[in-house]
């Protein structure tokens, strides 16, 4: 199964070590400068999405097939914890004083923890299901379960999906895999 | 029906400022009533609003009935109650392990983000932390799921529902579905330029935004082997995406387009009472599921939108949509799309500011939302129409 980890200090590839100098918000840079570079809407993202995006992106080179066809038949399925806490957090700045009210449509739309499967769906032109699950806490054996259940869709014969959380710029952690029907 | 497993919905609530049963909130819709109404300097936000809102001292009243108000938020208590309602209507024991709870939100309790408010811990805005409220209250041993998919979350859990059923994990499953107004999604929609300051007119050709709304709504499903002519089955949902735009909808109609047609699957069109459709009121919304029905091969089965009733109540909507879409079928009804009056979408399909008479025993929910995504569901009557 192939698999990419991402947390501040850590990145993994099929538990390979990627080499990389920063760590927190500026490492989801480094690895956009270094191994993507052709998607500047990444700069316009909030964190979880950036995690995404850059995670679904080393996940999908490690892959090796043909990129950016059509397809339905891939679904996008996340979990996590925190929903979209960095953004939410960042949103609430802009409204929280009234002398210095300023709510912003471009940091709103993040406050939804699905935007990133959107993101990643826009990327790869993928037209099958997308879903964001927030659980209490990390469960391995509700994850498995869900994911399973998400092949009675008679159309998903893949998923790419697993762990995507993020509380602040600097703290997140992504673990996601590609898994085929059995 | 028998021999073939089928998800049967087996009782079901919804709260609202229309009334607080499944019975009482119908009533109203099919007599065209709406606490759609303008709010001026409320939770200090700089620019009024029109939104359809719970009376929280009239909701606190019926929780003290149940446990301590001071104990849970506002949206805590309204998911408890509907839920507690739905379960009161079964012999369902929800401390059984084979009871799972779905709930379905965007925002939980984002209030608490607010640097003013103190009375909770901040770690009930987690979404599983707001849903393990509810579980705990019921004495339920599993791990609430939290569906947070945008304004698709509805028929996201009652498909998640569905799946836990027909894969033998669960004999009952508690959907329910919630989100409660608040500055933050106010002042969000506002920023957007999304929001009308009247009351919305879903698919007309003067169609202005949409309103937000306060709700609740719970369905309990299970999984039956031999059913009656009077029992409603989940038969198929798909969640599909656009692939095009974080907040725009797909010109083509591209996901809600998949998701329809998926979810028909082999059904004759003719067998479909109506599809009961997102109908937020925005210019861009209306007209991408105008494209998305008659793409789908649907131009002649009838289409509503409730949002001119309740507003947009976001996680709630999909399963409180269904429910109603359930009563008015149980009725012989097709509800009235309340606002609507000239046509202003490209496609000319069958739009009613009446309510119209039926038949037919079956009907789409259709939702869309951001992030791209769209889902669908057909319910059946009876099952027949699967």
């Amino acid at each position: 199964m192939l698999k990419v980890y991402i947390n501040t200090e850590t990145v993994t590839v099929n538990d390979k070590p990627l080499v990389h100098k920063e760590k927190g918000a500026a490492l989801l840079t480094e690895l956009y400068r270094n191994h993507i570079g052709d998607y500047p809407k990444f700069f316009k993202m909030d964190t979880l999405s950036k995690l995404g995006f850059v995670a679904s992106e080393l996940l999908l080179q490690a892959e090796g097939k043909p990129r950016f066809e059509p397809r339905e038949d891939r679904a996008v399925i996340f979990f996590n914890k925190s929903a979209s806490l960095q953004a939410d957090t960042a949103y609430q700045a802009t409204i929280q004083d009234a002398e210095n009210f300023f709510p912003s449509p471009a940091a709103f739309v993040y406050t939804l923890p699905n935007i990133v499967t959107g993101e990643i769906a826009i990327r790869n032109k993928y037209f099958g299901e997308t879903s964001f699950i927030v659980l209490p806490d990390r469960d391995p054996q509700i994850m498995a379960r869900q994911l399973q259940n998400a092949f009675l869709d008679p159309t998903t014969n893949s998923i790419l999906g697993g762990w995507l959380d993020c509380t602040d710029e600097n703290h997140f952690e992504a673990e996601i895999y590609l898994l085929n029907k059995s | 029906m028998g021999g073939k497993r089928m998800i049967v919905s087996v009782a079901h609530n919804i709260l609202s400022p229309l009334g607080m049963t499944s019975a009482e909130n119908y009533a109203a819709v099919k007599a065209s009533r709406s606490e759609l109404k303008r709010h001026e300097g409320l939770w200090n936000l700089p620019e009024p609003f029109t939104a359809s809102l719970m009376d929280r001292e009239k909701v606190e009243d019926v929780f003290s009935e149940i446990a301590d108000n001071k104990r849970y938020t506002f949206f805590e208590k309204i998911i408890i109650l509907s839920a507690k309602r739905a379960l009161e209507q079964t012999n369902i024991d929800p401390t059984s392990s084979k009871v799972l709870f779905i709930l379905s939100t965007t925002k939980g309790n984002v209030f608490l983000l607010d640097k003013r408010e103190t009375g909770f811990p901040k770690e009930r805005v987690l979404l599983g932390v707001a849903a393990r409220q509810m579980t705990e209250f019921f004495h339920n041993p599993n791990t609430p799921i939290v569906v947070s998919n945008a304004c698709i979350s509805g028929v996201c859990a009652q498909i998640e529902a569905m799946r836990n059923l027909e894969s033998d994990a669960f004999d009952f499953v508690v959907t329910v579905g919630c989100d409660v107004q608040s500055a933050f999604i106010v002042s969000g929609f506002q920023s957007f330029k999304a929001l009308s300051m009247e009351s919305c007119k879903p698919f007309d050709a003067n169609r202005t935004g949409l309103n937000l709304g306060d709700a609740a709504a719970t369905i309990i499903y299970t999984r039956k082997d031999k059913i009656t002519e009077n029992e409603w089955v989940a038969c198929r949902g798909a969640i599909r995406n656009d692939a095009n735009h974080i907040s725009g909808p797909s010109r083509t109609g591209e996901g809600s387009y998949r998701a329809l047609k998926t979810a028909i699957g082999a059904l004759n069109p003719d067998e479909i009472a109506f599809i009961n459709a997102h109908g937020t009121a925005t210019l861009y919304n209306d007209e991408m599921e105008s494209v998305a029905i008659e793409r789908a091969g649907l131009a002649q089965v009838p289409v509503n939108g409730l949002k001119g009733y309740f507003g947009h109540t976001m996680g709630a909507a999909g399963i409180l949509e269904t429910i109603l879409s359930m009563c008015a079928i149980d009725d012989n009804n097709i509800l009235a799309t309340k606002g609507f009056d000239t046509i202003g979408v490209t496609h000319p399909l069958l739009f009613s500011n009446q309510n119209q008479p039926t038949d037919k025993k079956a009907f789409i929910k259709l939702l869309s939302g951001f992030g791209g995504c769209n889902a669908a569901l057909l319910m059946a009557k009876g099952g027949a129409s699967c």
